[in-house]
């Protein structure tokens, strides 16, 4: 069906280059105009248009966000274990006059910064700066930002050695307990386990054409289809789109998203979120800690879909 | 006594470099038809032993001293005085409406008599009470689904409602690729039930078996007061062959088994499958337990 929205779409550029050109083919303009409004109404974004977009280049990464939405963001480093993972942003700055720990997986702007920032696909060292930083917002009473935006962990021999596992392991535990709200949002691709560490929180909200998925539709086909290219495919049956998580109770809210998501269309789009991410954080900055975590228990606590058989104790 | 250990005639072991002894006993010599899957190939060493005799060895390969994958029950068997399991009637549900994957449960149901990939239930090690969980590699790989993630929820929670230390045998390929996102939180909720148990003081031990691998390790796995290993156990978050298309180089011998672990920090001992009872009877005793 997008092939054939291509195709009419196609023929509406010609049919409007000819309309230029003098020749009278309002008609069949209007026509097609129509058709293409109906099929875009009947059948929107497919789930591998998504990924595209997801992927696109051009789309913000999380410094941008930060630059845009943060006030005086003061960057801090280091693990304090092993080294600074590029591929993580962490810091503190002020989103409107609200003290935040903002923490983003970036994956870089440009070839050379994108290889730097190993394409936003963190070390352990990068769950660990998160980590620290997430309990030094603990201690000052900071609530956190978190911007995913991951394939997913990076999968290396050092990263191996190192406790890839182990260190999103402890990240999960470690959000679990946190006693001060967060909120989670899923930029562009959230990747697996890499972007969960990230995302044990109070509020997870995505971005209209962002993914959040068990595995990329690669790895996904790969897997079960011994096939990668079949990932397109893989795609559609993985509901991984925010309409799709937002249906399943596991996301909060949707950020729209202008037709041309990017750098130049972004300031909009912060404008927008501003406002809503400190009336939800200063909403769960009323609740007692007790109540706080109770909330992210019972969250969690309900995803997954079973059923009980009958004659059950 | 749910489980009670059979007693088996006696049969002559194979000693290794030796050759296979045939006993009257033996049914090769008594010429009775042997049904297929009552022998065993070591997937290290490649001998081939009559399964009733590696069972007397609780699975381990007496040539090379490999440390055979094992049923949850079998596993339960070995470690257990008593056990008595809970919510056994739990199904899956197809969350995304995967094609194939009610069949695929059913097979796997069918082959390996279980419901799901997780037994939990309360155990009785060495006179000590616990919360016990054992993962099945026999099905579906152990991956984790919704009824995987649930089952082992409910067993933290029930450790911590009855203040009973919690021992976790896994064993998992990871993610149940069927669920989809589904399967993802089951690693956010476990976490959350791991880290309210641990902040009431509750004792969790996590035991890695072959193979522990991908959102398994990066949850509960790697959340234990204590992580041990079988010997030989492969350990990690990303499979070997993603990890050798991703840096473009082989692994070296050894990567990702418990000895490795084991020396790069992550595990705090390796335990034999024969020690493992008399082991874990030690942990509980010096964690509350009476000496």
């Amino acid at each position: 069906m997008r092939e054939e929205i291509k195709r009419v779409e196609s023929e509406l550029k010609r049919l409007e280059a000819l309309q230029a050109d003098g020749i009278d083919v309002s008609e069949a303009i209007n026509k097609r105009k129509q058709e293409v409004k109906a099929m875009k109404a009947e059948f929107p974004m497919d789930a591998w248009d998504r990924v595209t977009k997801a992927r696109d280049a051009k789309r913000p990464v999380a410094s941008q966000y930060i630059e845009g939405l943060v006030d005086d963001f003061m960057e801090f480093h280091g693990d304090r274990r092993f080294g600074d993972d590029p591929a993580l942003i962490g810091g503190v700055g002020w989103i409107g006059d609200t003290a935040f720990t903002i923490l983003g997986q970036e994956k870089g702007v440009g070839t050379k910064e994108r290889v730097k920032r190993n394409f936003g696909m963190l070390n352990p060292e990068g769950y660990r700066k998160a980590q620290r930083l997430m309990k030094q917002a603990e201690k000052f009473n900071r609530p956190i930002l978190c911007l995913v935006d991951t394939p997913g962990a990076f999968c290396g021999l050092g990263a191996e050695e190192r406790g890839q596992g182990q260190a999103i392991a402890e990240s999960l535990t470690l959000m679990a307990g946190l006693q001060v709200p967060v909120i989670t949002i899923v930029i562009g691709e959230g990747g697996s386990g890499g972007a969960l560490a990230m995302a044990v929180a109070d509020e997870v909200w995505m971005m209209e054409n962002s993914i959040y998925s068990i595995l990329s539709p690669e790895g996904f086909a790969t897997i079960l289809w011994k096939d990668a290219s079949r990932a397109q495919e893989a795609s559609e049956v993985m509901k991984i789109t925010a309409n799709d998580l937002e249906s399943f109770g596991m996301v909060d809210r949707v950020v729209r998203e202008p037709d041309e998501f990017c750098v130049e269309t972004l300031p909009a789009v912060i404008e927008s979120m501003r406002e809503i991410i400190l009336k939800t954080v200063s909403d769960y900055q009323k609740l007692p800690v007790e109540s706080l975590l109770k909330k992210r228990y019972e969250k969690f606590r309900a995803m997954g879909r079973v059923s009980e058989k009958e004659g059950t104790e | 006594m749910l489980f009670k250990k059979r007693t088996y005639a006696t049969i002559q072991l194979p000693k290794s470099k030796e050759p296979y002894v045939q006993t009257e006993a033996d049914p090769i010599t008594r010429g009775e038809v042997i049904p297929e899957g009552d022998f065993h190939k070591c997937p290290n060493c490649g001998e081939i032993f009559y399964a009733e005799i590696l069972r007397t060895t609780e699975g381990v390969c007496q040539k090379c001293g490999q440390h055979l994958r094992l049923g949850a029950r079998e596993r339960i068997a070995q470690i257990t005085d008593a056990f008595d399991e809970f919510h056994h009637q739990m199904e899956e549900t197809n969350p995304l409406d995967f094609p194939g994957y009610e069949k695929k449960l059913a097979s796997n149901r069918e082959r390996s008599q279980e419901a799901e990939a997780v037994v939990t239930g309360l155990a009785t090690i060495g006179e000590q009470p616990c919360v016990l969980a054992v993962m099945d590699a026999g099905f579906m790989m152990g991956s984790m689904g919704s009824v995987v993630g649930e089952k082992i929820t409910l067993a933290v929670e029930r450790a911590k409602e009855e203040a009973l230390p919690l021992i976790i045998f896994c064993a998992s390929g990871g993610a149940r690729m069927q669920e989809g996102i589904y399967s993802l939180m089951q690693m956010a909720k476990i976490s959350l039930a791991v880290e309210a148990f641990s902040k009431v003081g509750g004792l969790y031990v996590s035991v890695l078996t072959d193979p522990t691998t991908g959102g398994v390790t990066a949850s509960f796995a790697m959340q234990g007061d204590l992580i041990v290993a079988e010997p030989g156990t492969l350990i990690g978050f990303a499979g070997r062959r993603v990890i050798e298309q991703t840096i473009r180089q082989t692994l070296p011998e050894g990567f990702q088994r418990a000895e490795f672990l084991l020396e790069k920090g992550f595990l705090d001992q390796i335990i034999p499958r024969n020690e493992m009872k008399e082991t874990l009877t030690r942990v509980l005793k010096l964690h509350g337990g009476k000496r």
